[in-house]
């Protein structure tokens, strides 16, 4: 075995729970993981090497092979599209002089492609090495290229002036903030974090539940369950231990918002999570940070350390009998993770498979202990409602959706970025603030979501009840084609799946290649009604949250804008589909007798 | 605990936290699976025991029952869902059961039955997955597998506890793996329990093969529905 990875394996206890730890490690020293690394890994945590590629394999980032010195990831969602993306592909892979999904001749540069990065407002965008780079043109492409290719780094040029990668400073070297609005509840400057602590400490936890429960706080990653509720339940749940996690695995396309809050608000996330440990009796805390956002990485640590220093995280935090401190898992590149309990597994070291439930995370989640899993803006929401108080967040919003919901807003308006909207504000009332004039169509809450019709729906309005917005928000205007982009989901949802159930894994490719046909102009009335058939089937037995909203792109633009696929039917003559190919089904024939019958005749 | 729940309209009492697809099987209903093993952790993967709970469709072997539950097992709806899983799971990998060493012991095949498929409403995909035997035991046939999972989890190497299959990759592009130089410490009733295990022909016994003549393999000689009924695991 060799020494390094000895020495890894020694630094982690040999505990496979971290082997996700363990595999970046690898792969940051190596460039990718070799076949005598996953031999050395399996050795020393008593896998099989099939068990290490498990998980290994399961990551989008993680390489088993070479993938180049600069791995390169251009981001290819609908936003992206929308702007220079075609310009900057072709120019990335005229630079590199390899297309996409390879690795140049000299084993330079390795180009893929991902998902949505959390860049919405300033696609095109890319990843290089664990940077971004940000509103990329052909010349940007060009200008970045060359200078990897004269030997600096991709850090380097991102940021040139050496800013250290603790520091805000860097990360604002390489994105924009783009918070467009005065907000009541987020980005709140100069909080005295000590002061709110001790607030919350001199509080039992009980006490801090009935305040989350009272101001009415639901949970912010979509789901919207009572933030309270869950604590409580966790707090009464049986175990040893018992964890909060913080949910950064913003996958969501087209939402951003958490990376702007743990970009300026980093320290309400972390007060959140140590209110959150008090209040169900936690020592524990991890923040599962998606792998796109590893440029926030070191500042994140930093703003951990500062805590720590200050007594606020640590044992015996403010001179109370309170232990609790945190640690970032990084995650590699998975959709799917930022389900709760997908992430769970992740965190644990494995395949991020959503779990059977019950039983739920808050009963069993890390290890089997009871576990909070809260979104990044839930949690800055509970460190100002334990600072203001219930009626202060109450007075906010609707009746039954209390305080405010960020919008990350992309695509088609004047001004991209963050928006705190109190709910309660209307579609219309939203678009004509970022600027939209022209929209046609409005995802919320990306793919999985709802596709809105401005002119029918444009005085629904955003809360629990209505639109319950996980924060997505993108606009589409006129000049878009609306059956390109539901294709676009399709793939992504098809790309995304686990593949651990039935329905989603091979279900969602059927409705990927039923959109297909129809863009082709090979469609058909009965095509149409198979793919509602088969959508009910997906969201009906899928295991979770991806299976069952995967058809939604279909059922939503269907139901909204049937005139997209009524234009492309053409209609059934004789028996035969339409899509069914003659020609090819006969040149089959043809080369068979060709090769079995002639061949033999000569 | 006893509690009362209603099962296809008829209410029955039952034993609160065991799962519905073992409840209806005590009360002569019979709900399809694929992944679950009576007596071992639930895998959940396989979705063709779905039915509605509560008006709700969940995967039975997933739920344990509560007072009050109303089950909805062969509405006209939940079963052709449960058709249609099956029905999907035939066209993503090639089976071809004439020339199966698994046919008539089958338990897709089987199921097949059950749910009266005749052909599949999706489009064959004929994918192209490579046959695995490279171990001395087990011939790995990716033809058939329906990533059930149950190997993954129900079987370990006897001396470290490790797996000895595996899933690689993610979605469509998932694959069953054997790790060859495990697989081959395997005793030969492990090896039998494992292809046993298999609901289909993916993990086959290298030393055994078209044993029984057609006629008197398993599910001929018992259907898929009465086994489980009667809730019997044995293989003859």
């Amino acid at each position: 075995m060799n020494k390094k990875i000895r020495a890894l394996l020694k630094q982690h206890n040999s505990d496979k729970t971290r082997l996700m730890d363990m595999l970046w490690d690898i792969q940051n020293q190596q460039g990718y993981i070799s076949e005598e690394a996953v031999a050395s890994l399996a050795e020393g945590l008593n896998m099989s090497c099939d068990d290490v590629r498990e998980t290994l394999s399961f990551y989008h980032f993680f390489k088993d092979r070479p993938f180049g010195e600069h791995k390169i990831y251009l981001c290819n969602t609908v936003i992206a599209k929308m702007g220079n993306y075609d310009e900057v592909r072709a120019a990335l892979e005229q630079e590199i002089g390899t297309s996409f999904g390879h690795v140049d001749d000299s084993g330079m540069f390795g180009l893929g492609d991902a998902n949505c990065i959390g860049l919405s407002d300033q696609e095109p965008a890319m990843m290089v090495d664990q940077v971004v780079f940000t509103d990329l043109t052909a010349e940007k492409v060009q200008d970045i290229i060359k200078q990897l290719k004269q030997g600096k780094t991709a850090v380097e040029i991102a940021n040139p002036d050496g800013v250290d990668s603790k520091d805000i400073a860097y990360v604002n070297a390489m994105v924009a903030e783009n918070i467009r609005t005065e907000s009541n509840v987020m980005f709140k400057a100069d909080r005295d974090y000590k002061a709110i602590l001790q607030t919350c400490l001199n509080q039992l936890p009980e006490e801090i539940i009935t305040t989350i429960t009272e101001a009415n706080l639901r949970g912010r990653g979509g789901a919207g369950f009572p933030t309270g509720l869950k604590w409580k339940m966790g707090r009464d749940a049986e175990g040893e231990e018992k964890y909060v996690i913080c949910n950064a695995d913003e996958g969501e396309p087209g939402t951003f918002k958490d990376r702007v809050l743990l970009s300026h608000s980093p320290k309400d996330v972390l007060l959140g999570m140590i209110i959150a440990a008090h209040a169900i009796g936690s020592r524990h805390g991890i923040i599962y940070l998606r792998c796109e956002y590893w440029y926030l990485k070191d500042y994140l640590q930093q703003q951990i350390q500062d805590f720590r220093d200050d007594g606020l995280l640590g044992a015996q935090i403010l001179g109370a009998d309170f232990e609790f401190d945190i640690r970032i898992q990084m995650g590699a590149g998975a959709y799917i993770c930022g389900d709760e309990t997908a992430l769970i597994e992740s965190c644990e070291g494995k395949r991020g498979t959503p779990r059977v439930k019950p039983p739920y995370p808050i009963q069993q989640g890390y290890l089997g202990m009871p576990t909070s899993v809260n979104n990044v803006e839930t949690l800055v929401n509970a460190s100002r409602i334990i600072e203001e108080g219930s009626a202060w967040y109450t007075a906010m919003g609707t009746d039954e959706s209390s305080g405010t919901r960020l919008l990350s807003v992309s695509g088609d308006c004047d001004k991209p970025g963050i928006y705190e909207i109190e709910w309660g504000m209307s579609l219309n009332a939203v678009l004509q603030m970022v600027g939209a004039n022209s929209a046609k169509a409005v995802q919320i809450s990306g793919p999985a979501g709802d596709c809105l019709s401005v002119a029918k729906e444009g005085e629904r309005e955003f809360c629990y009840s209505d639109l319950s917005c996980n924060g997505s928000l993108m606009v589409f205007d006129e000049s878009r084609d609306l059956l390109n982009i539901v294709r676009d989901f399709m793939e992504f949802f098809a790309e995304e799946s686990c593949g651990i159930c039935t329905p989603c894994r091979a279900g969602g490719v059927d409705l990927l290649h039923k959109v297909e046909r129809i863009i082709d102009g090979r469609g058909c009335q009965q095509d149409l009604d198979e793919v509602i058939n088969w959508s009910k089937l997906l969201k009906g037995t899928s295991r979770c949250g991806l299976g069952t909203a995967s058809p939604n792109p279909i059922l939503a633009t269907l139901e909204k804008f049937p005139e997209i696929y009524q234009q492309k039917l053409v209609k059934q003559k004789g028996p035969l589909l339409p899509s069914f190919d003659m020609e090819k089904a006969m040149s089959a024939h043809d080369l068979a007798y060709k090769n079995l019958v002639q061949e033999d005749a000569e | 605990m006893s509690v009362k729940i209603t099962l296809d309209g008829k209410e029955i009492s039952a034993r609160e936290g065991d799962n519905i697809i073992d409840t209806a099987a005590n009360n002569g209903v019979y709900i399809p699976s694929l992944c679950y093993v009576k007596g071992k952790p639930c895998l959940g993967t396989c979705r063709t025991c779905s039915v509605k709970v509560n008006g709700k469709v969940m995967a039975a072997c997933t739920i344990p029952v509560s007072e009050g539950m109303e089950i909805d097992v062969n509405g006209t709806e939940i079963t052709d869902m449960r058709k249609a899983l099956v029905e999907l799971l035939f066209v993503e990998g090639n089976h071809n059961c004439p020339s199966c060493e698994k046919s008539g012991r089958c338990e897709l095949q089987a199921t097949g039955y059950e749910v009266d498929m005749m052909v599949s409403r999706f489009p064959y995909r004929f994918p192209v997955r490579t046959v695995d035997h490279a171990s001395k035991t087990v011939w790995l046939e990716r033809d058939r597998c329906i990533f059930c999972q149950r190997c993954v989890e129900f079987v370990r190497d006897k001396e470290t506890g490790q797996k000895i299959f595996s899933i690689k990759g993610r979605g469509t592009e998932a694959r069953i793996e054997i790790d060859a130089a495990l697989a081959d410490k395997m005793p030969a009733e492990q090896v039998r329990e494992a292809s046993d295990l298999c609901p289909v022909g993916c993990i086959v016994d290298k030393t055994q093969g078209f044993d029984a003549p057609i006629g008197k393999r398993k599910f001929e000689i018992k259907t898929i529905r009465e086994r489980v009924l009667e809730g019997s695991t044995d293989e003859g």
